[in-house]
């Protein structure tokens, strides 16, 4: 009976989860009276396919927009973002929860209140400055950008995480035989594993669906990233290209979906670990 | 092999005097026991001795090395045993035996001999493929002390070892532990705060409270010769009874402290030792199999703390039934009577 009980549960919740995705998958292929009609033909049934299914509007998005360009510029960002994010947060947190002592604490928090200013309150002097470092309509502009948010805050995360590591196993490798730069480089990377996997998965999810910034400082089509490039491409005026638009949301959260199958654990491990020791 | 020198070693964090000047002296091949409650700076005296922690101000030597300033961990010729084995979770056992050796960069033959030696004496060669977390605490624990074995150290600092095993394996674990510390005879550090592990495995304990050393010793002198009544009620379950019997023989402001297990109904002892006598009014008996811890007072005597609650402690040999709510004539001997000052808390030899 419990066991019922717990996959009737477990089964409404995928159909919570799952659903966007079944009405993206559909909404993409349907062919437009279909999407269209149940606004004046009551008797129309929204979530089956009444007509064939068309491959109209993956033609109209691959075909007359830049889609695969924004998909491979948005690599690029996040690729470099993740990059950077890495580099200077999981040191910065982890001299934070290590090295500096009661301050770190203290400096994590005020840290960690950067990443609280809103981007709509940034992005004039932002502006300002990427027209002085000549970045305007490149993507350099957001992969210098976008590390603001993302270091903040998975510094904060990387510290969290770290306090929840016992620091015995670094003091003991001190005691072994290491020294204190060779223990961080070589026995603390492997420690931190789940914190470094979920700053990148992170930072990957926070440049996706970052929009204000990539309005503000880019305008030619080509250097758009996807979550720019769709919305301006296929909302034209106020006609919504829906069937390309789910297309262009289906194509790109497939392969984010499966990506983060395949770190959830450990990514739920780092993510819990700052949570609850932070 | 080496000694450890400790002078005037102090610790503060801030308001916080962890340790406040300690001064100790350690012997070669000695096993001492830092014995304390949590927050008595133990485990700071520990974490100094390796290096962990930077002293405020203070001398220690490692033999004949003083390592109190820029000495690293690595470079003190110790090894430590963590409370909570700090095994490297994605080294193997034997990775993690060998990891010292590994950053010594010893030759692969010899570390591969060296390890398999130190996992016989523990005998966990068996486990040398698993990883830590496939091992019980037990085995934890044998592959921590293998992989501080493997350095040769010239002393090994244990903190709190056996903390973390449950109790019917913890008396197995302190006596390999001596066994295998009289094999080798390193000096060794050992802090807990148990006393139980203090008196079994220790050649001396240092008792700690506060940042001080109270009292350094073998387990009988701290035991039977408390230097105050901190150490005579630390140390010993039940701890030491104390008493102001206002006694007119006795200096003022006098307590007379004596042991549970001495403290016995008077019919026991013989008729030539030489005994103070007490009226005892029982209150309740607890029988704990190989004993009965007899809860009471000590009545008549007039003084102020009389009233406190006075524990004998019976072994099973004794078998006279002892009612609740009566008053019974115990005795203890006198040789075994203490007297502390009871301003001070000092010993006072009358």
């Amino acid at each position: 009976m419990k066991r019922v009980a717990l996959y009737a549960a477990a089964l409404g919740i995928i159909a919570f989860a799952g659903f966007p995705f079944y009405w993206m998958l559909i909404t993409a292929f349907k062919q437009n009276r279909d999407l269209y009609v149940g606004a004046s033909d009551l008797s129309h049934i929204p979530w089956i396919f009444n007509d064939p299914p068309t491959l109209d509007h993956v033609k109209l998005l691959f075909g007359q927009t830049d889609f695969p360009r924004w998909v491979l510029n948005t690599l690029v960002v996040v690729v470099a973002v993740g990059v950077i994010t890495v580099a200077v947060a999981v040191p910065a947190g982890y001299s934070l929860a290590r090295l500096v002592g009661r301050w770190g604490e203290r400096m994590g928090i005020g840290i960690f209140f950067t990443y609280l200013i809103p981007p709509t309150l940034l992005f004039v002097p932002f502006s300002r400055l990427i027209s002085l470092l000549g970045l305007q309509d490149s993507l350099g502009a957001l992969i210098l950008i976008y590390p603001t948010m993302t270091i903040p805050f998975c510094t904060w995360l990387v510290m969290g995480f770290l306090r929840s590591v016992p620091w015995e196993i670094e003091e003991q490798a001190m005691i072994d035989g290491y020294s204190r730069l060779e223990v961080i480089l070589k026995v603390a990377p492997r420690l931190i594993v789940p914190g470094i996997l979920t700053v990148v998965v992170f930072s990957f999810t926070l440049v996706l669906q970052e929009f204000v910034y990539a309005l503000t400082f880019i305008s030619s089509v080509n250097k758009m990233t996807v979550s720019l490039g769709v919305p301006i491409a296929l909302v034209r005026g106020d006609v919504y290209h829906w069937g390309a638009l789910m297309a262009a949301a289906l194509f790109t959260s497939i392969p984010l979906a499966i990506v983060y199958n395949a770190f959830i654990d450990r990514f739920i491990q780092g993510f819990t670990m700052g949570a609850v020791k932070g | 092999m080496a000694g450890i020198e400790i002078r005037s070693l102090r610790k503060h964090f801030g308001d916080l005097h962890a340790v406040d000047g300690v001064d100790l002296s350690i012997r070669d091949g000695e096993f001492l026991v830092l014995l304390g409650s949590s927050g008595s700076g133990k485990t700071t005296l520990l974490r100094m001795i390796a290096g962990l922690e930077r002293p405020t101000s203070g001398e220690i030597h490692i033999g004949d090395q003083r390592v109190d300033g820029d000495v690293p961990p690595r470079a003190r010729g110790i090894a430590m045993v963590f409370q909570s084995y700090a095994l490297y979770p994605h080294r193997t056992v034997f990775q993690n035996i060998a990891f010292p050796l590994e950053a010594s960069r010893t030759p692969r033959k010899q570390i591969e001999e060296k390890v398999r030696w130190a996992a016989d004496m523990f005998s966990i060669t068996r486990y040398l493929d698993r990883y830590p977390r496939q091992l019980s605490g037990g085995e934890r624990q044998r592959v921590a002390l293998c992989r501080a074995l493997v350095r040769d150290p010239k002393v090994f600092l244990l903190d709190e070892p056996l903390a973390n095993l449950d109790a019917k394996l913890r008396n197995t674990a302190r006596d390999d532990l001596k066994r295998f510390q009289r094999q080798i005879q390193t000096t060794t550090v050992y802090v807990t705060h148990d006393q139980v592990e203090a008196m079994g495995l220790g050649d001396r304990i240092v008792v700690m409270e506060r940042g001080k050393v109270r009292q350094i010793g073998t387990p009988q002198e701290v035991y039977e010769d408390p230097v105050d009544t901190f150490v005579a009620t630390f140390v010993g379950q039940p701890p030491m009874n104390l008493l102001d019997t206002g006694d007119p023989s006795l200096p003022p402001r006098t307590l007379t402290g004596f042991r549970p297990e001495h403290f016995l109904p008077k019919s026991v002892f013989g008729a030539a030792e030489d005994l103070r006598t007490f009226r005892f009014a029982v209150r309740r008996v607890e029988y704990l199999g190989s004993d009965r811890y007899v809860y009471g007072s000590v009545a008549g005597s007039g003084a102020p703390a009389a009233d406190a609650t006075i524990i004998a402690k019976l072994p099973a040999t004794i078998a006279l039934a002892i009612p609740e709510g009566e008053t019974h004539e115990f005795a203890v001997p006198r040789r075994a009577l203490r007297y502390f000052d009871l301003d001070t808390g000092l010993r006072r030899k009358t």
